[in-house]
């Protein structure tokens, strides 16, 4: 392995960024590809596919024999609101492979009796963040209501490209979402990322099972990673 | 089950290996590139060696490391990777196996 890779392989994985380290079996030689660097051919196509999936494996490509091998952050799920969907959430989503944090300013709300077990900060989204920024590999879920504690969040999410952005909330009450996220300074394009009413439509009416809805909408999103037109927000 | 979403640097492979090359060492970097049946470690997973026959991370449940650090030994003098198989220890030219019954190709490579 070249040294050079190992290093920026690294420096890639500390940064919670994905990479394929692609070494040619014949020769040894390697190199490093990040996501939606453009390599053509059936090398490529298979590359896309380590990505998305995160699984390792060598490919045969232009008669030589590849190994890809893929490294993805592990994704996680922040939720903004200590609620009744949150208590649900946390742990189906830990066993799903989304470790999640939760974030809630109301103490009431955010108390280790409620969450057992669960990274828990009750503080304003605005001070977390600062400490633990959101990245594209994190899936954020605001599910308070107020718009005082979510839309800080909702805003920084778009701004970090979070791979999923999910708000609770009729249309309705999506509608004035918009109008302050505009002001905001979002994007329309960003804005259409957020998945709202939150969740798969699969009917849910408990909490619980608006937590399943949320959960599977975030593991579509987590999956199908890049098949949507890469690059539409600036 | 780990839970943390950043690297352990105290056990990853990968970072041990960069901080040995920073300290001087030479150092052989062994992945899992292909399993058949019941394997213990995912594809892509590591062991790193350096030339004093330290070894970090693995590429099976322990038994056939021993193997792939000799092969590493090798590697490090000679500069020239290899590919290693290893399936049930009766059924191979290897002296070690995978008691588990399965099957896999680990590539042997030296950093730098």
């Amino acid at each position: 392995m070249d040294p050079y890779v190992l290093k920026t392989l690294n420096e890639e994985r500390r940064a919670r960024r994905a990479a394929v380290l692609v070494t040619d079996l014949g020769d040894g030689r390697d190199r490093i590809v990040r996501e939606g660097d453009r390599v053509a051919g059936e090398l490529g196509a298979a590359i896309a596919s380590a990505f998305r999936t995160g699984n390792s494996g060598s490919v045969e490509a232009e008669g030589r024999t590849f190994f890809l091998n893929a490294h993805l952050p592990r994704p996680r799920l922040v939720v903004i609101g200590a609620v009744h969907i949150s208590q649900a959430l946390a742990p189906m989503a830990r066993i799903a492979g989304y470790p999640v944090e939760i974030i809630d300013p109301r103490s009431a709300f955010a108390t280790p009796e409620r969450f057992h077990g669960v990274a828990l900060h009750a503080e304003w989204p605005e001070d977390v963040l600062k400490r633990e920024p959101l990245d594209s590999y994190t899936a954020l879920a605001a599910v308070t209501h107020d718009p005082k504690i979510d839309d800080f969040a909702l805003k920084a999410a778009l701004d970090a490209r979070c791979f999923y952005v999910g708000a609770l909330g009729s249309r309705k009450t999506h509608a004035k979402r918009v109008e302050r996220l505009l002001a905001l300074g979002a994007s329309a394009d960003q804005i259409a990322r957020i998945h709202a009413p939150i969740g798969l439509d699969i009917g849910a009416a408990s909490p619980a099972e608006i937590a399943v809805a949320v959960l599977a909408q975030t593991i579509h999103a987590f999956r199908s990673r890049g098949l949507e037109s890469k690059g539409a927000v600036a | 089950m780990d839970e943390s979403i950043y690297l352990d640097e105290a056990r990853d492979p990968l970072i041990i290996a960069e901080g040995w090359m920073k300290d001087g060492k030479d150092v052989a970097i062994a992945t899992v590139v292909e399993t058949w049946g019941s394997a213990p470690r995912p594809v892509g997973s590591h062991l790193v060696i350096d030339a004093g026959g330290n070894f970090h991370g693995s590429v099976s449940g322990g038994c056939v490391e021993g193997a792939v650090v000799a092969e590493a030994i090798d590697v490090i003098g000679s500069g020239r990777a290899r590919m290693l198989e290893f399936g049930v220890a009766d059924e191979t030219a290897w002296q070690v196996g995978l008691s588990c019954g399965g099957r896999i190709k680990v590539y042997v490579e030296r950093l730098g």
